[in-house]
């Protein structure tokens, strides 16, 4: 950035694995935090709040387990729909079925539901890799999706399948209002984030990599295979557990098993590829380009229609929206094929040396 | 171009009047969607209530001089955008959005609990959580004119009026070919709790997402060689299904479609396959109706108009929107009465105003819409209000209307819907209204 470390001494080990070694920067992830718990919500209305950054937010967490299994433990998953399916779905009966339950406790029991399912679809992994995993993975997808559609049982007996989330109640205080769930949602995902990213750092996380780059490699230096890949598997899919279980009770309280298809799964890859494999940051850069990028052309539509006094007709805006989000995929990967938190490095890097560059 | 600038010219000019004539606009929104699989029924649905409420503005400069207004929105049937089209829309024009009809049974069930907190009313017309017509628990949603379980209790009656009498239904064979979604999965509680009462024998075949390959049903169906088969469809899985059960020699007048299978889309794709194919409606195609005659003459004779391929007009999707359109106006122009004429009107008295919406056979003729769509009559109660249904049948050029309205087994329904709907109430920790006491 335009700041570097001169002139800021580590005297202890402590101090020198923080996250952020330079000041400047712990600052300004404190101003970023801050703004985004107190300034937010007050001034956000309650369109930005419920149908774009709490969205964001849950879409950020998805990414970020498949993030987990993917970009640090290298293995390739398209059943994180499914996983979601499992976490909201058991957030519910959780709620449903056990009284008194805490919401937290069941959004809790949702994540470790999803992770043992996830370590059940990830036996295979142990013996095959790469796009045979996918496809094992698929079977999950499918799978889920499918029991969930013929036990009545997970829906509690409603006749067409479709769950509606109970209300959301901390400490006796209900959560109804969008900045409620918004709060709720931001302080699960900065945790859940905090966590992961201090995961990547331990040593688990360093068998993850090292598995991810070369496994017999790995094994050969004594990482325990079974136990470092159905642990990636476990924690990804207890990440995407509780965004499917926020993105019930928090986004948008009722849920259909069909809101958890492969098309949603696909998303959250694209999120991952986009943002940048193997990267905490890249999960929150590509959730928020995947999902805010189509509304915001929506509405630059609307804006140009109205600056121009032309009108342009619906079918011409929805399907310029589709075919400029396509293009502007395709030349981010291009320009940058590791992503935008790579680009977001790079910027820093330059930065550091602006305004005289070598 | 030249209108706008008289407009900016007259709002420089009477600056202080703005708020006043800003507020003579009702504003509908327009969530619908124009691409994707769902397409046809998106733009032909969005395209009849925008075209209606062109024709009013034109015809009558609004409702008592109140200019309906309206901003489309592509939710392309996903719930998230269908959310996100929602929250955006339903601060617009002087008070809020009116009346949301989501077409998606998706988007319906996800604006339940938001749109009853925000006090706007959502129109679930043909789709969306059947119980909801269970007005105590429900007082935002209205799945009017008539739902899925009602239809199901009609194609029943239709089968056995075929079979020469209810009784002949006895041992005989139905199939049900559903899509394997909410949707499909809605009327198995209901044909079940009739094959009960009727004897007859009820196997169902779930079609995955979106019904593009339908060989192994359809060779289930051949094995099991059944007297009828129902076919609840959406998109791409109707004609994909008429094409199979030619393939394996189903005789097509045998199959009775939802009304969300039997539209022009649904059946032109499959060609010779389609023809003799029947199904369920709760409105007409047409375009010789006055109310069409009077949007050909008030908008489309002046260029404007949602469809540029003109052969899409008077379609069943288009007739299904306009439909939307007048139940909308209609219940616009009750609140009116009410709540004072000429003044835009809010969310809560626009619930007001479908709640006690009364379309009779002398209105819907002032209304130029006798047999586009049939009687209807809101309560508290009741937020159905009509469960009337017709047949039609496609001969291979268009469809035929087969049957005059047909009645729902309304004890039965009604009886289902009580039981869903105080399940939710529990659920969710609602008490119910007292509609003796409700105004």
């Amino acid at each position: 950035m335009l700041y570097r470390e001169a002139g800021q001494f580590k005297s202890t080990y402590a101090q020198d694995q923080q996250i952020f070694p330079i000041r400047q920067d712990r600052i300004a992830i404190g101003v970023l935090l801050a703004f985004a718990a107190i300034v937010v919500p007050l001034v956000g209305n309650e369109y930005w709040l419920s149908a774009i950054i709490t969205p964001f937010l849950i879409a950020s967490l998805a990414a970020l387990g498949l993030n987990i299994l993917t970009g640090y433990a290298g293995q390739l998953s398209l059943g994180t729909a499914a996983f979601m399916a499992v976490g909201a779905f058991m957030a519910y009966n959780a709620e449903l079925r056990i009284p008194g339950m805490p919401i937290i406790g069941s959004f809790i029991i949702g994540g470790v539901c999803a992770a043992a399912v996830g370590i059940v679809f990830g036996l295979p992994s142990l013996r095959i890799k790469g796009f045979y995993l996918a496809v094992a993975t698929l079977a999950c997808q499918f799978f889920v999706l499918w029991a969930i559609n013929r036990v009545p049982w997970f829906s509690n007996h409603s006749s067409s399948g479709v769950i509606t989330a109970q209300k959301i109640e901390i400490l006796g205080y209900d959560v109804v209002s969008p900045a409620g769930k918004y709060l709720l949602t931001l302080a699960i995902v900065a945790l859940m984030a905090l966590a992961a990213k201090n995961l990547m750092r331990s040593e688990t996380g360093r068998a993850f990599m090292a598995v991810r780059d070369m496994d017999v490699a790995a094994s050969v230096i004594g990482i325990p295979m079974m136990r470092t890949k159905l642990l990636a598997f476990a924690i990804s899919s207890f990440y995407c557990g509780v965004a499917g279980a926020l993105y019930a009770f928090c986004y948008l309280g009722t849920v259909e098993p069909e809101a958890f298809t492969l098309d949603l799964s696909f998303r959250i890859l694209f999120m991952v590829i986009i943002g940048g494999v193997g990267s905490i940051l890249g999960s929150f850069l590509g959730a928020a380009f995947i999902t805010m990028f189509p509304i915001f052309l929506n509405r630059a539509s609307e804006w140009v229609a109205g600056v121009f006094a032309v009108e342009i007709p619906g079918a011409i805006v929805s399907n310029l929206e589709a075919m400029i989000f396509g293009g502007l995929i395709i030349f981010f990967l291009i320009v940058e094929p590791n992503g935008l938190a790579r680009l977001w490095q790079i910027a820093k890097e330059k930065l550091r040396l602006w305004p005289f560059p070598h | 171009m030249r209108k706008s600038v008289l407009a900016a010219l007259a709002i420089a000019i009477a600056a202080p009047g703005l708020a006043l004539a800003q507020a003579k606009e009702q504003f509908v929104p327009a969530n619908f969607y124009w691409v994707g699989p769902y397409a046809p029924g998106g733009s032909g649905f969005g395209g009849g209530i925008i075209d209606y409420m062109a024709m009013i503005n034109e015809r009558d400069g609004g409702v008592n001089g109140v200019k309906l207004t309206w901003e489309k929105c592509e939710t392309e049937y996903n719930n998230a955008r269908g959310v996100e089209c929602y929250e955006r829309s339903k601060g617009k024009g002087p008070t809020g959005a009116t009346v949301v009809h989501p077409l998606s049974t998706g988007i319906t069930y996800s604006l339940i609990d938001k749109a009853t907190a925000d006090h706007i009313p959502v129109i679930s017309m043909g789709y969306g959580r059947t119980s909801a017509a269970d007005g105590r628990v429900f007082p935002y949603i209205f799945p009017l004119i008539t739902t899925y379980w009602s239809q199901a209790t009609v194609m029943v009656k239709y089968m056995g009026q075929k079979s020469g009498g209810m009784d002949k239904l006895k041992g005989k064979k139905i199939v049900l070919v559903y899509h394997d979604s909410a949707y499909g999965k809605e009327p198995i509680p209901v044909l079940t709790e009739m094959s009960k009462e009727y004897g007859y024998q009820l196997t169902t075949i779930a079609v995955p997402h979106p019904g593009n390959e339908q060989q192994s049903q359809w060779l289930q169906v051949r094995q099991i060689k059944p007297d009828y088969v129902i076919l609840w469809g959406w998109g791409v899985m109707n004609p994909t299904a008429l094409k199979a059960a030619a393939k394996i020699g189903y005789p097509r007048d045998k199959i009775i479609g939802v009304w969300w299978s039997g539209a022009e889309e649904d059946v032109l794709p499959a060609g010779s396959a389609a023809t003799g194919f029947i199904s369920a409606g709760f409105n007409a195609p047409g375009t010789e109706f006055p109310v069409m005659k009077d949007i050909q003459k008030y908008v489309y004779a002046k260029g404007k108009g949602e469809f540029e391929d003109k052969s899409r007009f008077g379609s069943i999707y288009h007739t299904r929107g306009v439909v939307a359109g007048i139940v909308t106006v209609e219940a616009i122009r009750l609140a009116q009465a009410k709540y004072g004429k000429g003044k835009p009107i809010t969310g809560e008295q626009m619930r007001w105003g479908i709640e006690h919406l009364n379309i009779d056979d002398k209105r819907l003729k002032e209304l130029g819409a006798t047999g586009l769509m049939p009687t209807i009559k809101v309560s508290c109660n009741d937020h159905e209000g009509s469960g009337l249904v017709k047949f039609q049948q496609w001969d291979g050029a268009k469809w035929k209307v087969l049957t005059d309205w047909m009645e729902p087994d309304r004890k039965l329904v009604r009886s289902m819907v009580e039981a869903d709907a105080s399940q939710y109430a529990k659920e969710k920790g609602i008490t119910p209204r007292n509609c003796s006491k409700d105004e």
